[in-house]
């Protein structure tokens, strides 16, 4: 990591009317970084990217871009661009129009211009779309003719506002694999908002959950995971047995909140006892939901497919699965 | 939908009754301008273009088609900037009293001309005169643009709602200073949508007849208003069927321009 951070967020607040979209984010983000801005939609994690972007003016706080201070400048004059959720390509211009469009209002030469714009096309494998129009192309090509019209003005900072949100769920993983090597290969900071956990995990060097207009947690895609900060955290990356209460004391042996992740719990003939209530197949993985006799229910993952509903099962876990969630005051 | 046969037939016959309506008495014009006996006998018995020659060397029905032409293009150009410049104020931006402005401008089209008319009238005669500025063209220009306005602002302020604001974050995004958005963005997309405006505006100012009178200095005659005058002179009556047959080619045309380009859901309401 380099000294000056590429985004720095301090204090950083919006509200539209009554209503707190976010509730003061700090927030640092490293030169080259996969960063993802994970979380539900109403989370603030959009009106953040916006602010960082320029089309939202905070409420309080600031946003530095590599060392500057840009909160009161207009879109236009801040070195980063947007690939939209809707991909915002101009519907009058040929591909080629959109993507020199960056360096066509920035007075760079015609022929620099049609060169690199033609780069930019090919880096995205659209070779040969140069003339076609947006509305004449699939959703997965108008994508990459929205990355390429941003990556061709080689911006410090990408940001990306769940560009992969219309895509059908093959296109998606094709494109999450496309963009972390276009990322790599270009080596600019990806700022990256999505709703889906999974897609944050896979392509992120770290991720922060927001929920509430406020940051749960930051830390890379194993921390969050692996070690979840709070119950929000637990429940929306993944799924968690969360146990509280008399059942944690019961089944952990003190009071407070852990979580356990499905993936780790065992189904066998010892340990605690439980009854099954569902059997949910995916495929993959096979869901087994157990009521335990200690009352709880908790949720166990397992490879094999069995008819196990109504009977009793044991469930065991390593101590080392077990993680303590200690609530800070403002979260959920 | 599903209909019975019977109410589908009744649709029909309808629907072709009330074509017949509002066509049959424009059709009548039309051949009745190539009717070659005088008192318009029908059914007719010769085929003359005397009376098209008539008019075409008819002094006063040129003058007047030129004042109205002029007229129009003075109203249109006026509403298009103005109509542009309030549905962008009244879409783009949240301001006290929005609705209002709204409804203020969409008004004048539903106002009876002859209240437009009368309320020009005074306004022209007790304000504007005495400052030394007479009845005239400009005053008829002035009257036209208080209704034309409306199809512009309607227009453009349903593309703005169509197109939403994300083609303008994007160029500003892509480092395009606003008047460049404007220019490469904007403007284009509203293109089609002004020219439908426009267009329509136009066709509303070449018929107009109740507001023209109230607001028309001496001396200026529009094509309406000729032909108002010399429908009832019997020397004249072959020379005004001519020019209502020019009349409606030329208010079809625009309208039917307009209707291309702005698609069926931004049409006029007033004929």
């Amino acid at each position: 990591m380099s000294e000056t951070p590429a985004i720095r967020l301090s204090g950083l607040r919006k509200s539209f009317g009554s209503v707190e979209a976010v509730a003061g984010i700090d927030l640092e983000i490293a030169d080259g970084e996969f960063f993802s801005m994970l979380g539900p939609s109403g989370s603030g994690k959009t009106t953040v990217l916006r602010m960082i972007a320029g089309f939202e003016l905070p409420t309080a706080g600031t946003v530095s871009l590599s060392g500057r201070d840009v909160t009161r400048l207009p879109p236009f004059e801040r070195d980063v661009n947007t690939v939209f959720q809707d991909y915002a390509l101009f519907p009058h211009m040929s591909v080629l129009e959109n993507v020199e469009y960056g360096l066509r209002v920035r007075k760079v030469p015609r022929r620099e211009r049609r060169e690199r714009a033609l780069r930019a096309l090919a880096s995205v494998r659209l070779e040969g779309f140069e003339t076609r129009r947006p509305s004449a192309m699939s959703g997965g090509q108008r994508q990459r003719v929205a990355l390429a019209r941003a990556l061709v003005n080689r911006p410090r900072v990408l940001l990306l506002d769940e560009p992969l949100g219309a895509l059908d769920a093959k296109l998606r993983e094709q494109m999450q694999v496309e963009l972390k090597e276009i990322q790599r290969d270009v080596g600019i900071t990806f700022v990256f908002v999505t709703h889906d956990q999974a897609e944050a995990l896979t392509m992120s060097d770290r991720v922060a959950v927001f929920d509430q207009g406020r940051i749960n947690q930051v830390g890379t895609p194993e921390e969050v995971y692996e070690r979840p900060a709070s119950a929000f955290v637990a429940s929306f990356v993944g799924t968690s047995n969360l146990l509280s209460g008399a059942a944690a004391k019961a089944l952990i042996g003190r009071d407070g909140t852990f979580s356990v992740r499905p993936e780790k719990v065992h189904m066998g003939t010892s340990g605690v006892p439980g009854t099954v209530a569902e059997v949910i197949y995916a495929g993959a993985v096979t869901r087994y939901v157990v009521d335990l006799d200690a009352g709880a229910r908790m949720v166990v993952v397992d490879r094999d497919r069995r008819e196990l509903r109504g009977q009793s099962v044991c469930l065991s876990w390593q101590d080392e699965h077990v993680v303590e969630i200690k609530e800070n005051a403002d979260a959920a | 939908m599903t209909l019975s046969a019977w109410s589908r037939w009744g649709l029909r016959v309808f629907m072709a009754l009330g074509l017949l309506f509002i066509y049959v008495p424009l059709l009548l014009i039309l051949v009745n301008s190539f009717n070659g006996d005088r008192t318009f006998a029908w059914p007719p018995h010769d085929f003359t273009t005397r009376w098209w020659s008539a008019a075409w060397h008819n002094g006063g029905a040129r003058d007047a088609l030129w004042t109205s032409v002029k007229a129009g293009l003075g109203a249109t150009a006026i509403a298009l900037v103005l109509g542009t410049m309030v549905s962008f104020a009244v879409q783009r931006f949240k301001f006290f009293g929005r609705d209002t402005v709204s409804l203020l401008i969409i008004l004048p089209i539903a106002l009876p001309g002859i209240v437009t008319g009368i309320a020009l009238d005074s306004a022209w005669r007790s304000v504007i005169e005495p400052l030394g500025l007479g009845k005239g063209l400009f005053s008829v220009i002035v009257g036209h643009a208080t209704f034309c306005v409306v199809v512009v602002y309607n227009n453009v302020l349903a593309r703005l709602r169509r197109t939403g604001t994300s083609l303008e974050e994007a160029s500003a995004d892509l480092g395009a200073a606003p008047g460049q958005t404007f220019r490469f963005v904007t403007f284009p997309m509203i293109r089609s949508a002004l020219l439908a405006g426009g267009l329509l505006a136009f066709a509303l100012s070449f018929d107009e007849i109740i507001v023209t009178t109230f607001t028309a200095g001496p001396g200026i005659t529009t094509l309406p208003i000729w032909i108002f005058n010399n429908l009832f002179r019997p020397n004249q009556a072959p020379v005004v069927n001519v020019v209502a047959a020019v009349l409606i080619v030329l208010s079809v045309v625009p309208v039917w321009f307009a209707q291309r380009l702005a698609g069926p859901a931004a049409g006029a309401s007033r004929t």
